[in-house]
């Protein structure tokens, strides 16, 4: 079973704290991978929140795909950061040469385009870029957004960390919202696109579970979006799903909870709301997602949620003090990290509610 | 001697010959009088028995004239096989047996010059059966616990309506973040995922009819289910139609358009909406064969429903003056939705073809989203009355078909926007819990049954040409028949705890399907659950090939 967690918090926080989270769910782990997205940042990036980042891996190639790729649609870096690696002989990491951040400015003809437009403009390029990349897996281009940091890789966790510098905290290469998994997808084959937490247009999903309708939502996503690709892991569905009914319906968030996993019929009978609840049920039938699992998702407001299957078949708990929240698969993880919080304020979700923790850290529980 | 007539029919040129045993027979009578076809007649024979008296031998010869039961050698009344005969004779002395060196459909075309019509279903028997060479194969284990039949609750809800894109959904969100709705969405019912298929109230007796009707309103009163049923073509009872089973009921409106004054006339008295109209455009058991009801089923009250005199009923192949797929939907479907205010899903029912794609990509595709349900009939289905040449020879499978809907269905996107409901030969083998889940998997929303209905009120006709004489009016159960004598050998309470019955045992059937699968809620289109042991059928309905 994966183990997943996300850390928000109303200070700039390092990754380290993501992997201590991680650290002793350890069982969880099969050194298949570790990942994270880290979005509101801080440190060095802190300066550019409004221009998009690029987060990559690749080769030497790579970069001059992806940089022709860029300079010809007109944008141009205005930052550059690439982490100093590790390479202590024996970390078992499946490493590639290079990992890229870089921020870049809008093209000229963008600069006073609508908000709207610029988003399109980011999916357009990164799904060129993935595509450039694809073949001879010269790199992979994970996310490009504004203040929004992809990391992944295949290997053990611990020794990613090790490899990237993450254990030791340091005011450079901060967040204050941190999504992790220490585990890919073992179920599928391992390939870096698999790894949760996954990137979309400023939302964010990561999910511990198992999506039965895998096929039925892919077969559904794949016509709704052209963002929605890829499919290496079932749990990319979430995200989509996630992206298609906040972002393309323009729903509110709790919305989200009916259509992945509907109230019963007769449920839906007793509501005021039984029309619309209904309505959803019948058109978003192939989104609903009817296996074990809980979803941490993140929006572009920072607001991060989660909720969990219809049955609770996965265990999921929020726990908090004054400056941060944490929502983790097993207690272990927040214990490690928050160990002077009431442990009575924690709260694990049922599998009819969304906790919803906002910008300002304010925790609230959403029945569906 | 006389010479002997060479073409006379005999026993041997016959389907079914009769084995009797004189010597066990008492001569009650009893098999005669049971014989709804007048297939075995009382004959008086010649016998001569030699016998001796004295105390040596000395044979003498008596001829007597003794009582037997023969059969009937004519084209006419010739045996079905039924066995009701063996049923009701009390000392086995009768029975039929099956004639491998039958003549029959040479002799009938010869004598009669008319083409042979029956009822039941295709009688050609071929390979294993595509439904039976597949498994329900992905069974969750460690990744996904599997559910609990007994303790989870599960969803087994199909839905009857057009279903709209979710951009057309008319929401939007108001000051609270509460979706509200702005505009009228099209009706859609949920209902169980197993329809009792369209038989029309003349074909099946009116006992019959009345303990299916019986069964689907305490399917739904008492158990729970909201099982429908639909009354083919032919109309229904008015006072049904004045009552609130109403509900419960989808009308079906085909070529003849029978019965439908009297619907029209009762609808200011309607106290409750039916669940839905079905427009019958073909029927997969004779596709490109209109409705047939011979005028010997032709009884006094299914005049008054239908408002005919008595003689044979035909209802022509196709809708007359519907020129085009577009042109049906726009007529028929905006009549219906405007008579019955759009609060009333209307669906379409076709024969599964080689061209059901192109007509399903054509309501799929319509912008006005009028078509709230694409039935598809496969062959294997059963009828009433139909040319047999139609019903051995016409019609197309309806697993691949369904398939293929379901598949153009995903390539527009489109899935689940017009539900798609399969029958043809779904439960033949007796277990339409497994049947139906599985074309569930490939894509259907749900099934509709009409033969495995007859088959649990006591149809004895089966695939290998065992009676199938549904259209003669003398149905032997009572089942498609109009004779008060026959009709009155059924039991409609009978029939209806029967399918009450069989309903109960399959919705429990259902759950035990749906829980290794950890799914509780309809695996619509979970192509993913299936797997198929015969390679081409993997092939065709891409699902995984296992051996
Ligand atoms: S089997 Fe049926 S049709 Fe044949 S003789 Fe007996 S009762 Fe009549
Ligand atoms: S028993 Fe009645 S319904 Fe069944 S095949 Fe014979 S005639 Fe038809």
């Amino acid at each position: 079973m994966c183990r997943i967690g996300a850390i928000k918090s109303r200070n700039y926080i390092h990754p380290s704290m993501a992997l201590q989270l991680m650290q002793s769910q350890q069982k969880g782990h099969d050194n298949s991978g570790f990942a994270m997205v880290m979005q509101n940042l801080g440190g060095i990036f802190e300066p550019y929140k409004h221009l998009p980042t690029l987060s990559m891996a690749c080769t030497d190639a790579g970069i001059k795909i992806a940089e022709d790729i860029l300079h010809e649609i007109g944008f141009h870096r205005v930052m550059q950061w690439a982490p100093e690696v590790n390479d202590v002989p024996g970390l078992d990491i499946n490493a590639m040469p290079n990992y890229v951040f870089e921020t870049f400015d809008y093209p000229r003809n963008f600069r006073n385009a609508e908000q709207k437009e610029k988003e399109e403009l980011l999916l357009d390029t990164r799904l060129k870029l993935r595509a450039a990349l694809e073949p001879n897996e010269e790199g992979f281009a994970y996310s490009f957004w504004p203040d929004v940091i992809t990391l992944k890789e295949i290997g053990d966790p611990r020794d990613i960390g090790t490899y990237f510098n993450l254990w030791t905290a340091n005011d450079r290469f901060t967040a204050k919202v941190i999504t992790a998994q220490c585990r890919q997808n073992t179920n599928y084959d391992i390939v870096r696109y698999a790894a949760h937490p996954f990137h979309l247009q400023g939302y964010t999903a990561l999910a511990n579970g198992e999506n039965t309708f895998y096929l039925k939502n892919k077969e559904y996503q794949q016509g709704l979006h052209r963002g929605y690709i890829g499919f290496e892991s079932d749990s990319q569905c979430f995200l989509y799903t996630l992206h298609y009914v906040h972002r393309e319906l323009g729903w509110p968030l709790h919305y989200y909870k009916h259509v992945v996993t509907p109230l019963p019929f007769d449920d839906i009978e007793q509501r005021e709301d039984q029309k619309q609840l209904l309505g959803i049920r019948q058109s978003l039938a192939h989104l609903e997602i009817n296996g074990p699992n809980t979803i941490i998702g993140l929006l572009p407001d920072n607001t991060m949620f989660t909720c969990c299957d219809a049955k609770k078949l996965r265990p999921v708990v929020v726990g908090r003090d004054e400056d941060t929240v944490a929502i983790s698969s097993e207690v272990c993880g927040i214990n490690e990290i928050l160990p002077d919080r009431d442990w009575e304020t924690d709260i694990y979700p049922n599998e009819r509610e969304v906790v919803v923790i906002s910008d300002d850290l304010e925790v609230q529980r959403w029945k569906q | 001697m006389e010479t002997m007539r060479l073409n006379d029919v005999t026993a041997n040129d016959l389907p079914w010959k009769i084995k009797y045993d004189a010597s066990r027979c008492t001569m009650c009578g009893s098999c005669v009088a049971t014989c709804s076809f007048r297939a075995i007649l009382p004959k008086v024979e010649r016998r001569r028995m030699v016998f001796s008296e004295g105390n040596f031998p000395e044979p003498k010869a008596r001829f007597s004239a003794v009582p037997v039961i023969r059969q009937a050698k004519s084209i006419r009344n010739y045996c079905r096989g039924c066995g009701m005969c063996e049923k009701v004779c009390p000392n086995d002395a009768i029975k039929p047996e099956r004639n491998q060196d039958t003549r029959h459909p040479v002799i009938t075309r010869c004598l009669g010059g008319d083409s042979i019509k029956r009822g039941g279903r295709k009688n050609l028997e071929g390979s294993t059966r595509t439904l039976d060479s597949i498994r329900v194969g992905r069974i969750s284990q460690m990744t996904d616990p599997s559910l609990d039949a007994q303790r989870h609750t599960f969803d087994l809800l199909a839905p009857f309506g057009r279903i709209l894109p979710p951009k057309k959904l008319p929401f939007s969100p108001d000051v609270d973040q509460q979706l509200v709705t702005n505009a009228l969405t099209p009706p859609v019912n949920w209902i169980y995922p197993v329809i009792i298929g369209d038989m029309s109230i003349g074909a099946l007796s009116w006992r019959m009819w009345e303990g299916v009707a019986m069964a689907v309103a305490y399917l739904n009163e008492e158990c729970g289910l909201p099982v429908r049923m639909c009354s083919g073509e032919g109309g229904v009872p008015v006072r049904l139609l004045k009552s609130k089973y109403l509900k419960y009921m989808i009308l079906q409106i085909a070529s003849g358009h029978f019965g439908w004054n009297r619907i029209a006339n009762a609808m200011p008295h309607m106290v409750e909406d039916p669940a839905g109209i079905l427009i019958k455009i073909g029927q997969g058991a004779k596709p490109g064969d209109g409705g047939l009801l011979q005028a010997g089923k032709v009884a006094e009250h299914i005049q008054a429903i239908r408002g005919v005199p008595k003689a044979d009923l035909l209802s022509p192949p196709n809708h007359q003056g519907l020129y085009s797929i577009e042109e049906s939907v726009q007529k028929m479907f905006l009549s219906f939705n405007s008579a019955f205010k759009f609060r009333v899903p209307v669906a379409i029912k076709v024969a599964a073809s080689a061209t059901s794609v192109s007509v399903f990509n054509n309501l799929v595709r319509d912008p006005y989203n009028i078509v709230g349900g694409f039935f598809l009939d496969g062959i294997d289905g059963g009828t009433g009355a139909a040319h047999e040449v139609s019903l051995d020879h016409t019609g197309h499978p309806i697993v691949s078909k369904l398939r293929d809907c379901y598949l153009a269905a995903v390539t527009q996107g489109r899935q689940g926007q017009i539900p798609l409901w399969a029958a043809g030969g779904l439960g033949k083998t007796g277990d339409l819990a497994a049947d139906a889940f599985k074309m569930i998997a490939l894509g259907a929303n749900g099934v509709f049954t009409g033969k495995l209905i007859l088959q649990m009120a006591g149809c004895i006709g089966n695939d290998m040409g065992r009676c199938n004489a549904c259209n003669t009016g003398l149905c032997p159960a009572g089942i498609t028949t109009q004779e008060p004598q026959l009709a009155h050998r059924l039991d409609p309470e009978k029939v209806a705890q029967n399918i009450v019955n069989y309903f109960l045992a399959m919705d429990q059937e259902f759950k035990k399907l749906l829980a290794p699968i950890g799914n509780s809620s309809l695996p619509v289109g979970r192509s993913d659950a299936l797997v198929a042991t015969d390679h081409a059928v993997a092939d065709r309905l891409q699902i995984q090939h296992v051996c």
